[in-house]
C-alpha cells in the first residue's frame, strides 16, 4: 500500500464498504471481486440494481463484466499506460475536475505533461484495449457524480505494484472524485487481517501505527513504554531474511501462521533458504510445506479460539470472540508472551484487551480503541480518541500528506519483469478462487468444499486449446524458466487468447514454483500476477 | 446507506403514539426501528419488499382496508394500528392456512425452536387441523454437500429466490410449476452444483422455515443447544460478522448476523461453510521438536524453553542481526502487536516483517 501512502497520505482505503452501493459508477481495476471478495460484489450487485454504471479492468472475462458497460480488457502488465490513457483522454476533453486540482493537490502539471503521449491509439497498442472503449470509459468516469475505484490484486501484485496504485490515485485526483461519500478508492487486499497486520507494524522500518523507527522521538516513546532500549536501524524484509539465510548470514527465524513454502513465488528459493536455517520455529494450525523445514512446531489457536480484533479493508477495527477454548491449551499471543518471558524480557497480559489497551497508548490513529468500544459495529480507524466516532471517509478535509494536498505522480509505462517468448509463449496469471483460501490448509479441510472443487484447474482458452489439441480436464504440463507443475486443463471464455490462469491453493499444483523472482523495488510485493510459461501435452 | 442519506424527517402516529421518521421508510422499517412487532414470512430486510405473504398488514386511520405496511411508505400524519383482532383474525387465517398442507414434522426440523413459521402459528394460535388440507409429498431431490432442501415444507414466500437472482445474481433458482406443484427450484430441477450454485447458502438464510437448511448441521443440534458467539470472519478482508455456534467444544454451524456494519448477515461459501477446519482431526494438539526426519510431541515448556534458548544462543553466536519473524495477515492484530514488540524489545533488532504484503 505504499502506493497510496505516498499520493494521499494514508495506505488504507479511503471510503467504506457500505458506500459501494451508493456510487453512481463503479471501475473495479484488478479485482475478481465476485470470488475475491463476494460480499463486497452484493454491494456492487446493489448499485447496479440502483443503476450505476460499471467499468471492468481486467484481462480475464470475470463474472462482473456480465454487468460492465464497458470492459477494459487489457494485456496483463499494463496497468499504468491504460490508466495515463484514460487520464489523457480526460485532460484532451476538459473534464479533469479543475478545482479540485487547484485547491487540494500538487503536481498536476507534470503528469499532464506526460500523459500527452497516451493518446487512444498508442494506448491501444500497448494494452490491446480498444481506443473507443478507453475513451468511453475516461468520459464515463469523468462525468459521473460520484464515481468509485475498486482495486485488487491485479494492481498491487506486479513488480510496479507500488506505482499501479499512485496511477490509479492519479485518476481519481484528476477528477476529484475522492474526499467524499460514495467516491474514493478501496482496496481490496486478499487475507482477513492484512489491514491491521500493517497497521500494528510488524514491519522492518516502522512501529505500529506507521510511526518510523528511525525517528528519535517515536524511538523514545516505545522505549519508554516498553522499557528497553530499541535499534535504530531498519531491519530486514522477509525476501532479505529469506536471502540473507540462503548466503549464510541470517540464522534463526519464527514464522506466525505463515505459509512461504507455499505462497511466495519462486519456491525452490525459498525452500533452500528455509533449509539453511541453524533454527525455524513455526506456529501454525496444520502442517504445511513451511513446518517441513521447522525445528519445532507451536500449535496454533484458530480464530475461533482466541480473543483479539481484526481489521478490515475499510479500516474497521471488528472483535472476534473466542468460541471454544484453544484445542493446544494457549493461543499464539500466549505462545509470544511465554516465548518473550523465557528470554528474558517479561511480557505479560491478563487478556488481548489489555494489548488493546497499550497499542492504543501508542498509535494514534487507534488511540480511542478499546475493547468497549468494539461491542456492536466497530470502529474505523483514525479514532484518535475515547470520544472520537470513528472515520467512515478520509480526506475529506485534508489528505494526510505534510501540507494537505494530495500528490500526483507522473508515472511512464514499463514492462512486466517477465515477458513471453516462442519458448514460453503464454502469460501464467494467478489469482485466487471463492471456495478456496491462500494456501487452502483451511478450505480443503472442509469436506464439502473439496467435494465441489476437488482440483486445481488451468484456465485457458478455446483456440489455445484448439491449437495445443488439448481437451477439457486433460492433464497438461505447465513450464516456466523455474518449474514446472501438471495440472488439468479447465477451458473456458474467461482467459483471453494467449493467457493462462491458475490458483495458488493446492499444493499439489504449486503454481509458485512456475511464478518469477521479480518483485516491486518498493515493497518487496512479488510479482504474481505475471509470468511466461508454456503449455504442453505430457508425453 | 440509511446512515448517510438525509431524507425530511416527518411525525405520524403508531397504536397511539407519536413518532418521528425519515421520510420513504416503509409502515414495517419504522416499526421495527422503534420495537414494534409485525409479523412478517415473506420480507427480508436484505431485499425490496413486495408484499407477498399479507401477514404484515396493519390499519391506517381512514383506510377502508388493511395495507402491507412493508410496501406501504409512512406518511405524514398517518395514524396507524398494528395490532387489532380483525388483523389478528386474519393473520389467524393465512398461517392456518399455510399449516394446512405442512408437513408435521416439527419434532425433527432442523428449524425448530427458531422458525417463523412455529412461531407465528403459536403466537395466533393457528392450528394445522383448522383447514385440513391434502399434504404434498415431493421427493427429495437434490444432492449437494451444502443445501438441503425439503420441498414439502416450502411456504412459497419466494425469499430464496428473490436472494438468489437479485442479490447474489446467479439466478440458481426459480419459481417452477404452478399451483399446488410449485416450488423454487433449478433449472431443469437438477441438483445444485458447481456448475450452476456459488453454495452461498444465501438461500438458507433467507429462507423463515425448515424447507432450506445447512447440510453440514444437521443433527448436530438446534435453537437453545447450541451457544452463539459473534465474530468476525477468518478469510478475506471484507469482514463479515456472523455467529459461530457451538456445541461441546465444536463449532456446528454459522449463522448471519442481521446487524453487521459490512454484510449485514450476508455471507459466502467460505464464511458460511468452511469452519469445519476447526475440529479437523489434523489439526497440531501439541507441541513438537524435530527427531531426525520426523517430529516427537514435546510438552509447551519443554518447547518453550528449547525455543527461546536456541534464539538466545543464536543471538550470541552470530550478532543481534542474525535472528527474527516472520508475522501473519491471518492472526490478530494483538498477536501482530505483540509478535513486533518481541522482535525489537527481546531479539533487539527490527527483523520483522509481515510476509504476505498482499
Ligand atoms: S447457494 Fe447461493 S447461488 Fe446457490 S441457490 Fe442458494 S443463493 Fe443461489
Ligand atoms: S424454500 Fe424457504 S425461502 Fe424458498 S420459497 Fe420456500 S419457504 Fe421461502
Ligand atoms: S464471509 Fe466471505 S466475503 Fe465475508 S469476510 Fe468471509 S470470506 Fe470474506
Amino acid at each position: 500500500m505504499a502506493g497510496l501512502a505516498t499520493s494521499l497520505g494514508a495506505g488504507a482505503a479511503s471510503n467504506s464498504f457500505d458506500q459501494i452501493s451508493g456510487a453512481d459508477l463503479l471501475l473495479i481495476f484488478g479485482s475478481n471481486t465476485t470470488e475475491g471478495h463476494p460480499i463486497v460484489s452484493l454491494q456492487v450487485n446493489e448499485a447496479i440494481n440502483r443503476g450505476a454504471k460499471i467499468i471492468v479492468g481486467d484481462p480475464r472475462k470475470i463474472e462482473m463484466v456480465r454487468f460492465a458497460d464497458v470492459w477494459l480488457n487489457l494485456k496483463p502488465g499494463t496497468n499504468i499506460a491504460l490508466l495515463n490513457g484514460l487520464i489523457h483522454v480526460i485532460v484532451k476533453e476538459g473534464l479533469q475536475n479543475e478545482n479540485f486540482i487547484k485547491n487540494r493537490t500538487e503536481g498536476f502539471d507534470e503528469l499532464k505533461e506526460l500523459v500527452k503521449d497516451y493518446t487512444p491509439e498508442r494506448v491501444q497498442e500497448i494494452t490491446g484495449v480498444n481506443r473507443e472503449k478507453i475513451i468511453k470509459a475516461a468520459r464515463l468516469y469523468a462525468e459521473a457524480k460520484n464515481a468509485m475505484i475498486l482495486y485488487g490484486l491485479g494492481v498491487t501484485e506486479h513488480r510496479m505494484g507500488t506505482e499501479n496504485a499512485m496511477s490509479i490515485a492519479n485518476l481519481a485526483l484528476t477528477c476529484g472524485h475522492i474526499g467524499r461519500p460514495f467516491t474514493g478508492i478501496m482496496a481490496l487486499r486478499g487475507q482477513n487481517n492484512v489491514q491491521g497486520a500493517s497497521d500494528m507494524g510488524p514491519a522492518p522500518n516502522i512501529f505500529p501505527g506507521y510511526q518510523p523507527v528511525t525517528n528519535p522521538e517515536i524511538r523514545e516513546r516505545f522505549e519508554k513504554a516498553w522499557n528497553v532500549k530499541l535499534s535504530p536501524k531498519i531491519g530486514l524484509k522477509s525476501v532479505e531474511m529469506l536471502d540473507e539465510a540462503k548466503k549464510g548470514a541470517f540464522k534463526g527465524l519464527l514464522i506466525m501462521g505463515e505459509d512461504p513454502g507455499q505462497t511466495d513465488p519462486d519456491l525452490h528459493h525459498v525452500w533452500d533458504a528455509l533449509k539453511s536455517l541453524e533454527f525455524l520455529a513455526v506456529i501454525d494450525i496444520f502442517h504445511t510445506e513451511t513446518t517441513r523445514f521447522a525445528h519445532v512446531i507451536f500449535p496454533g489457536a484458530s480464530f475461533a479460539e482466541k480473543d483479539g480484533t481484526f481489521t478490515n479493508g475499510e479500516r474497521r477495527i471488528q472483535r472476534v470472540r473466542k468460541a471454544i477454548e484453544p484445542l493446544s491449551g494457549l493461543a499464539e499471543w500466549q505462545i509470544l508472551c511465554e516465548l518473550s518471558s523465557r528470554m528474558g524480557y517479561p511480557m505479560k497480559y491478563n487478556h488481548p484487551s489489555e494489548v488493546m489497551d497499550e497499542i492504543a497508548s501508542l498509535t494514534p490513529i487507534y488511540a480511542g480503541v478499546s475493547y468497549d468500544r468494539l461491542e456492536s459495529g466497530g470502529l474505523q480507524w483514525p479514532c484518535p480518541s475515547r470520544e472520537h466516532p470513528g472515520t467512515e471517509t478520509l480526506y475529506t478535509s485534508a489528505f494526510s500528506r505534510a501540507g494537505g494536498l494530495a500528490k500526483f505522480v507522473p508515472l511512464e509505462h514499463r514492462q512486466s519483469g517477465e515477458t513471453t517468448d516462442l519458448e514460453y509463449p503464454f502469460i501464467l496469471i494467478t489469482g485466487r478462487r471463492r471456495e478456496h483460501y491462500n494456501n487452502g490448509s483451511m478450505t480443503r479441510r472442509v469436506k464439502g468444499i473439496m467435494e465441489l472443487y476437488p482440483e486445481e484447474i488451468l484456465e485457458l482458452n478455446q483456440e489455445d486449446a484448439d491449437r495445443l489439441n488439448i481437451k477439457d480436464k486433460e492433464t497438461v504440463r505447465v513450464s516456466s524458466r523455474r518449474g514446472e507443475i501438471m495440472v488439468k486443463a479447465g477451458i473456458m471464455e474467461r482467459s483471453q487468447q494467449g493467457q493462462v490462469f491458475l490458483s495458488f491453493h493446492y499444493p499439489d499444483a504449486l503454481s509458485n514454483l512456475l511464478t518469477s523472482e521479480h518483485r516491486d523495488p518498493i515493497t518487496g510485493t512479488p510479482e504474481y500476477k505475471v509470468c511466461a510459461v508454456k503449455v504442453e501435452k505430457p508425453d | 446507506m440509511e446512515t448517510t442519506l438525509d431524507t425530511a424527517l416527518i411525525k405520524a402516529t403508531i397504536n397511539g403514539k407519536e413518532i418521528t421518521a425519515h421520510e420513504g421508510s416503509s409502515i414495517l422499517e419504522v416499526c421495527r426501528d422503534n420495537g414494534i412487532y409485525i409479523p412478517t414470512l415473506c420480507y427480508d430486510e436484505r431485499l425490496e419488499a413486495y408484499g407477498g405473504c399479507r401477514l404484515c398488514v396493519v390499519e391506517v386511520k381512514g383506510v377502508a382496508r388493511p395495507l402491507s405496511s412493508c410496501t406501504t411508505p409512512l406518511q405524514k400524519g398517518m395514524d396507524i394500528i398494528t395490532e387489532s383482532e380483525n388483523l389478528t383474525k386474519l393473520r389467524s387465517t393465512i398461517v392456518s392456512l399455510l399449516l394446512s398442507d405442512h408437513p408435521n414434522d416439527c419434532m425433527f426440523c432442523e428449524k425448530a425452536g427458531s422458525c417463523t413459521l412455529q412461531d407465528l402459528a403459536y403466537r395466533y394460535g393457528a392450528r394445522s387441523d383448522t383447514y385440513a388440507g391434502e399434504k404434498r409429498n415431493i421427493p427429495i431431490t437434490d444432492v449437494n454437500p451444502f443445501i438441503y432442501f425439503d420441498p414439502n415444507k416450502c411456504i412459497l414466500c419466494g425469499r430464496c429466490v428473490n436472494i438468489c437472482q437479485n442479490l447474489v445474481k446467479v439466478g440458481t433458482i426459480d419459481m417452477t410449476r404452478r399451483g399446488f406443484q410449485s416450488r423454487p427450484d433449478t433449472a431443469f430441477g437438477r441438483s445444485r452444483s458447481a456448475d450452476n450454485c456459488v453454495f452461498c447458502g444465501q438461500c438458507i438464510s433467507a429462507c423463515p422455515v425448515g424447507a432450506l437448511v445447512e447440510k453440514p448441521s444437521m443433527g448436530k443440534g438446534r435453537g437453545r443447544e447450541l451457544k452463539q458467539v459473534r465474530t468476525t470472519c477468518t478469510y478475506c478482508g471484507t469482514g463479515c460478522n456472523f455467529f459461530l455456534n457451538v456445541r461441546d467444544n465444536q463449532v456446528v454451524r454459522v449463522t448471519s448476523d442481521y446487524s453487521a456494519p459490512v454484510n449485514k448477515g450476508n455471507l459466502c461459501i467460505k464464511g458460511r461453510f468452511g469452519y469445519e477446519f476447526i475440529n479437523h482431526e489434523s489439526r497440531i494438539r501439541t507441541p513438537l521438536i524435530r527427531d531426525g526426519e520426523g517430529f516427537r510431541e514435546a510438552s509447551w515448556d519443554e518447547a518453550l524453553d528449547y525455543t527461546a534458548g536456541k534464539f538466545k544462543e543464536i543471538r550470541q553466536k552470530y550478532g543481534s542481526e542474525s535472528v527474527g519473524a516472520f508475522s501473519s495477515s491471518r492472526c490478530t492484530n494483538e498477536e501482530n502487536y505483540l509478535i513486533s514488540k518481541w522482535v525489537r524489545a527481546a531479539l533487539g533488532n527490527n527483523n520483522v516483517d509481515n510476509c504476505a504484503r498482499v
